[in-house]
């Protein structure tokens, strides 16, 4: 199933302890060369303490990392990668020019390539006009969009991205994507930590979920997505209110959850439950103002997997 | 880890680059200037205004005290400060081994020692003093200011993300060593366990080749002055990596 490529990522029973705390267990995962990989899981599972130790900021306890064939954490592995740490700033004292030259020295990029990546990298980004500014001036957004043109200054092979739309508002954060789109499709491996499954649903190929230090799901989110089972659903709203446990007592439904004016209802079987829900409506003498059958989402998936249940 | 020649000259210039950053941030300020030059300068003259010394008797002390306190103003705070501001993880993603961020960092605090330490010289000369053996001076300094800027590495270790507290360290350390190191009195003035104690301070020395160079009249001989500041410098570089290599990671 994951044999016939040359893999950007190549993890094995990696592991991290905090004291007691064991942070991430003996993990194991494989990202394709050239694929956004999605790396999901709720607060403290242990996604960022696997970017660090990808990216060479910490050391793991147990187990190997590989990216593109070195080491995580040697300098071969840091040269070819760039990062977008989770809680990292630029240096707020610097403009941005300046942050984008310091990485370049750091990377070792020759001064006219870094100028000439730069130039070209601030007019992507739509920064061009305030490279001369603080970065203390700069709104979240820009800060975000800096941090990802200080990762790509050294022209990586392999990208990390953690959280990178955390706290982002709408358009900034739907830029960010559009960029790692184009950014993938110039041949770049990209990984990335999410909680936003639309985010990770629209951008990656494959996605992780790990769950207190554990992986519990590696597929496409598609596959996740269909892999729940009874996670399939009515979102239905009716004339007037409805008493829930009226609606729980109608065969077929598993669950039924209340949001705002609407009733989703969980059923192994949708188009069954359509047609109860319409008796159920004649039998109250009311109108259902709205009635759509969904499909189980990767935020169904995810919360199936994170919360013990099972696929 | 064994570096190649290459990777050592790429890692040393990425070093430099850090150094630059740290001056540019944290060094160019107007407190870390008045904190480098006039606290020293106010805080000696309060001992020596009144007691009718000659100026080459003073500027050693002077010196002394400039080259001490630049050199460790702001080393032991810049990597809280990294920690802090959340640069610190940038960083440590950086093809950079952990040895070149804090080479860097001893970097800027001694190149802004070594600049700031022309400030008392250029009094020096400006009031007609006579330096008697620049070179050997001018090694001296080079040697003190790299000596207590890997001092003030060591102090950074402490993992901690607020400045103040490091700050507040670095303070009860740095006062007693005036003390003890023949600044205001030279060190042939002090009873004998006062001259005993003074050996434990890196500034020792350094004043005392300041007192060859403008008094001749040192109290140690001149190797022994060299090969303690380089014998304290090693020590001081390979502590101050040792500790922050198993600090470092737990500032993130």
């Amino acid at each position: 199933m994951e044999t016939n490529y040359n893999p950007a990522i190549e993890v094995s029973q990696l592991t991290k302890n905090y004291g007691e705390l064991l942070a991430v267990d003996h993990i194991d995962f494989r990202v394709e060369t050239g694929a956004i990989f999605g790396f999901l899981g709720p607060n403290g599972a242990g996604k960022t303490t696997t970017v660090r130790m990808l990216t060479g900021v910490i050391r793991s306890d147990e187990g190997s990392a590989q990216i593109m064939g070195h080491s995580a954490g040697s300098l071969n592995a840091k040269q070819i990668a760039g990062v977008v740490p989770e809680m990292a700033n630029a240096y707020l004292d610097l403009s941005g020019w300046n942050n984008l030259m310091l990485m370049a020295k750091l990377y070792g990029v020759s001064k006219d390539d870094a100028h000439k990546r730069a130039n070209e990298l601030l007019a992507k980004v739509e920064l061009a006009s305030r490279k001369g500014s603080l970065v203390q001036t700069y709104s979240k957004g820009m800060k975000q969009r800096l941090l990802l043109c200080m990762a790509l200054i050294s022209d990586p092979q392999i990208l990390f991205l953690d959280e990178p739309t955390s706290g982002l508002d709408v358009q900034s954060a739907r830029f960010i994507k559009n960029l790692l789109q184009d950014i993938n499709a110039r041949g770049k491996t990209i990984f990335l930590t999410t909680h936003d499954m639309d985010e990770a649903n629209q951008l990656c190929s494959r996605v992780a979920i790990i769950n207190k230090g554990k992986i519990v799901a590696i597929d496409t989110p598609e596959k996740l997505r269909m892999a729940i089972s009874g996670k399939h659903s009515i979102e239905i709203s009716f004339q007037y209110k409805v008493n829930t446990k009226d609606l729980e007592e109608i065969a077929g439904v598993t669950e039924v959850r209340l949001l705002g004016d609407k009733c989703r209802l969980y059923t192994p079987d949708p188009s069954d439950l359509a047609i109860r829900l319409v008796d159920y409506s004649k039998s109250k003498q009311m109108k259902i103002v709205s009635l759509n059958i969904l499909a189980p989402s990767l935020e169904d998936a995810f919360v199936a997997l994170t919360e013990g249940g099972k696929p | 880890m064994t570096l190649s020649k290459t990777v050592l000259l790429a890692q040393t210039r990425r070093a430099f680059a850090i150094a630059g950053k740290d001056i540019r941030i944290y060094y160019l300020k107007g407190p870390v200037v008045i904190f480098g030059i006039l606290f020293p300068a106010f805080l000696y003259f309060s001992f020596v205004v009144g007691r009718n010394m000659d100026a080459d008797v003073m500027l050693p002390g002077l010196l002394g005290m400039v080259v001490f306190f630049t050199s460790t103003s702001i080393s032991p705070a810049v990597t809280p400060m990294e920690t802090a501001s959340k640069t610190l993880e940038r960083l440590m993603s950086c093809p950079v081994t952990p040895h070149t961020i804090i080479l860097g960092d001893i970097l800027a605090s001694f190149i802004f020692g070594l600049l700031i330490s022309i400030v008392p010289i250029i009094v020096s000369l400006a009031i007609g003093t006579s330096i008697q053996y620049p070179a050997l001076l001018g090694a001296g300094i080079i040697l003190a200011a790299f000596c207590f800027s890997a001092f003030g590495m060591i102090l950074a270790s402490v993992p901690t993300n607020k400045p103040s507290t490091v700050m507040l360290l670095t303070v009860m350390v740095k006062f007693p060593l005036l003390f003890i190191s023949g600044i205001f009195i030279p060190l042939g003035e002090l009873p004998s366990w006062g001259r005993i104690i003074s050996r434990i301070s890196p500034l020792t020395y350094f004043t005392d080749i300041a007192r060859h160079c403008f008094q001749n009249q040192g109290y140690l001989p001149i190797y022994i002055d060299i090969l303690a500041l380089i014998a304290f410098t090693i020590a001081f570089v390979f502590i101050a990596m040792r500790l922050h290599l198993r600090t470092m990671p737990r500032r993130i």
